[in-house]
């Protein structure tokens, strides 16, 4: 090697002069980096492309599930589709994105979507060490285990030696595994990417159990070769309050989505639905005057116009509505996610 | 200094050469540089941190009992992320070195068949080739999972296919292991001795037939040390071994029922699934490249074996497959390489190798993308290195020698 001297030349030469032009410039691409957050902010960032990206599930009925045209629908599309309303005056304003489990979270900080609207557990990790923020809740759920009733099981405590189908990257993993171990029993965990082969497996006897949220076993069920073959367990063993998440970051937009949220809660406590907005209009109700925007400048404080909420349920309706036309088709009454004035723990904060 | 100057340097090669140099590995690292600042700011702006902390965290989540979970005693509670780490790479490695094992037999036998004369040998390899090749794989690894699940029992009910040692069922495949006494390291290095006795007879036979033309009877001798070696074993320790007995619990609670997982080893479907998968896709592609190594060695080869005597076992042995490994080596690397890289899509069945343990579940939890995806970046690229290295190896040693 007797150009040695010469490459080590050239390397320390090179690598000075790109350090050096790096370095240099720190401080300016500093600033500009810093300018960038100012001035591009989420809500700036979606009026200018025109549209909300969304992120959705791959396919889970009543939350969000495309029909064989593509259209999304379900209480978790309902909530992209009104903050597009609120936000553009248009809830068609809207793109999906249907991630899986273990995507939606990188897809949700890299920037690709604005809004993961997938039913997705607010937990302490995800709001800390994953860099995101929960808008609210949309939905209490518990995850709940279903059997074939062919096992004659009638109770979670009898499953010691169960095989259990899951999905991967899912708080389920977590809580199923706790459950087994504070009840001292043994179990076998088979957890696969998406939904669809969890149900594939499980039906064709690959496991005894099939674990996820009390809602998504309801609408997964209807996928069974024979639904009435099974049965859910009485035990809820978690605590699963889904959500909107955002990046952390940008309050502005955190607080649309929170406040689209609650809008449509306060909507339905109200009595504001889809069909009587515009003659609400009229409503000697302060609180409904505020909320749709003929008292008070509470949208433009949100940086968006003042009709926002007018413009968000005249598009997808008030909660109940929306819960109605989606979630209730599954045979999953309202039970805690009724009004907290119907005796449910639904209760969204003011607009005041 | 003028511009005549500076042409002149312009025009001196050498200096020109250096010039470019050094302005291309300024671009390299002014190009990282820019791409680590700038992902640690926009880690900043979430705040998030890079580091490597939480692989001594403790992983709270259950994984399938597999290579990787009972080479390390994986426990919940007590194993962290590192050990999720450790057994991913191992489940991972597992279903490579099988695939690639079994691939290479499947791939050389259907490429030779390809060419046999044998009408129904040859139209079997060429459907097989065809059919594989042309699907991909990720439908056949689908295929295969959900056509051994709906063929099986469930875990209550068994399939024998040796009674009393290895069953099948939809839990997985059930093996007896073997469970050594004491005098099984006196067995094994008995058995040792005779392993090296008979590759040292080998290979003095192999010389004696350069000097002479007369082989040693090579296999009369080989089973006579080994023969010898196995009287010496019984006679002196007894069988120091013998195989676990699966039991398969009928009764009791239903949950219960089916194999006490303590008296066999357990291979779980989606093990199978994925080996089968790989397996069979890739031995289609290595098909070819057999089959065109063996057609790149010229026909006066086979002829003029013919012409000694050599029968078509030896011909194929001696003559042609040592010629045809120049051509089969290198294409044979990548079908390796490509291998292992599409272990990773096991992750759509379950089977816990890399990819769905380390990226799916643990990602999920703690968070760090980046960090997560350069260690299992680290993974396949130290994978396909080794392998690489290995093939040039192997291919320098089988490439004709020139004088």
């Amino acid at each position: 090697m007797k150009n040695l001297p010469l490459i080590v030349i050239v390397l320390v030469i090179g690598g000075g002069l790109g350090y050096f032009l790096g370095g240099g410039n720190e401080q300016a691409v500093e600033q500009e980096a810093v300018m960038e957050t100012s001035s591009e902010s989420t809500l700036e960032a979606v009026k200018a492309k025109g549209y909300v990206q969304c992120g959705v599930s791959q396919g889970l009925p009543g939350f969000s599930n495309a029909d064989d045209n593509g259209n999304w629908t379900g209480i978790d599309v309902d909530l992209c589709r009104g903050v597009a309303a609120a936000v553009f005056g248009d809830a068609d304003k809207v793109r999906f994105t249907p991630l899986s489990a273990k995507q939606r979270f990188t897809a949700l900080s890299s920037g690709e979507i604005d809004i993961l609207s997938r039913n997705t557990t607010w937990t302490m990790t995800r709001d800390t060490q994953l860099g995101l923020n929960f808008a609210g809740v949309n939905y209490y759920d518990g995850q709940g285990m279903m059997v074939p009733s062919g096992l004659g099981v009638t109770s979670a405590t009898e499953l010691d030696g169960a095989n259990i189908c899951t999905n991967t990257g899912t708080t389920t993993e977590l809580n199923i595994t706790d459950y087994f171990r504070a009840n001292n029993m043994s179990f076998e965990l088979v957890a696969f990417e998406k939904a669809d082969e969890v149900v594939a497996a499980y039906d064709a006897g690959r496991c005894d159990v099939y674990t996820t949220d009390r809602s998504g076993l309801a609408a997964q069920r209807t996928k069974l070769t024979n639904p009435d073959a099974h049965v859910v367990l009485p035990e809820i063993i978690s605590k699963e309050p889904l959500g909107p998440v955002v990046r952390q970051g940008d309050d502005q937009w955190f607080n649309i989505v929170r406040w689209s949220l609650n809008a449509m809660i306060n909507a339905e406590e109200l009595g504001v639905t889809q069909s009587n907005v515009d003659s609400m209009m009229g409503s000697d109700n302060p609180s409904i005057k505020r909320l749709l925007g003929e008292e008070g400048n509470f949208g433009e404080e949100l940086g968006l116009s003042n009709d926002w909420a007018a413009n968000l349920i005249k598009a997808v309706g008030n909660y109940g509505e929306s819960y109605d036309a989606h979630v209730t088709p599954l045979g999953l009454a309202r039970g805690v996610n009724a009004l907290w004035s119907d005796g449910g723990i639904l209760y969204a904060a003011p607009i005041r | 200094m003028n511009f005549s100057d500076l042409s002149r340097l312009w025009n001196d090669a050498r200096i020109r050469r250096i010039t470019i140099q050094v302005v291309l590995v300024a671009l390299v690292v002014f190009c990282f540089w820019w791409l680590i600042s700038n992902t640690s700011q926009n880690l900043d702006k979430l705040n998030k941190s890079i580091g490597f902390d939480f692989l001594s965290q403790n992983a709270g989540f259950q994984i399938a009992p597999t290579l990787g979970t009972w080479l390390f005693s994986y426990e919940v509670g007590q194993s962290t992320y590192w050990d999720v780490y450790l057994i991913g790479i191992i489940n991972t490695l597992l279903v490579a070195v099988l695939g690639i094992i079994a691939a290479t037999v499947i791939g050389f036998l259907v490429g030779i068949m390809r060419l046999s004369n044998n009408i129904i040998f040859r139209s079997f390899a060429t459907v097989y080739i065809e059919l594989l090749r042309n699907i991909p794989l990720l439908l056949q690894l689908f295929f295969w999972y959900f056509t051994v699940l709906r063929s099986l029992p469930d875990k209550r009910g068994k399939v024998d296919l040796i009674p009393g040692a290895v069953s099948v069922n939809l839990e997985g495949l059930f093996l007896p292991f073997p469970i050594w006494h004491s005098g099984a390291g006196f067995a094994g290095i008995i058995l040792l001795i005779a392993v090296i006795s008979a590759l040292y007879m080998r290979a003095k036979s192999r010389s004696r037939q350069l000097m002479t033309g007369h082989p040693l009877a090579i296999w009369r001798i080989t089973a006579g040390i080994f023969a010898a070696a196995c009287l010496m074993i019984v006679v002196s320790v007894g069988i120091p071994m013998e195989w676990s007995q699966p039991t398969f619990i009928e009764t009791g609670p239903i949950l219960k029922q089916g194999f006490d997982k303590t008296t066999a080893i357990m291979i779980i479907p989606e093990m199978l699934a994925v080996w089968f998968a790989l397996t069979l896709y890739t031995a289609a592609f290595i098909a070819e490249n057999v089959r065109s190594g063996i057609l790149a060695v010229s026909k006066g080869q086979t002829e003029a074996a013919n012409a000694l005597g050599l029968s078509t076992g030896q011909t194929l042995r001696l003559i042609v497959i040592p010629q045809a490994m120049r051509v089969i080596v290198p294409p044979l690397t990548s079908q390796y390489l490509n291998l292992t890289k599409n272990s990773s899509l096991a992750v759509a069945i379950a089977y816990p190798e890399l990819v769905s343990i380390f990226a799916g579940t643990a990602m999920n939890q703690v968070g760090k993308e980046i960090e997560m995806f350069f260690m299992m970046m680290v993974v396949y690229l130290t994978f396909s290195l080794l392998t690489s290295a290995f093939m040039n190896w192997f291919n320098h040693r089988s490439k004709l020698v020139e004088r």
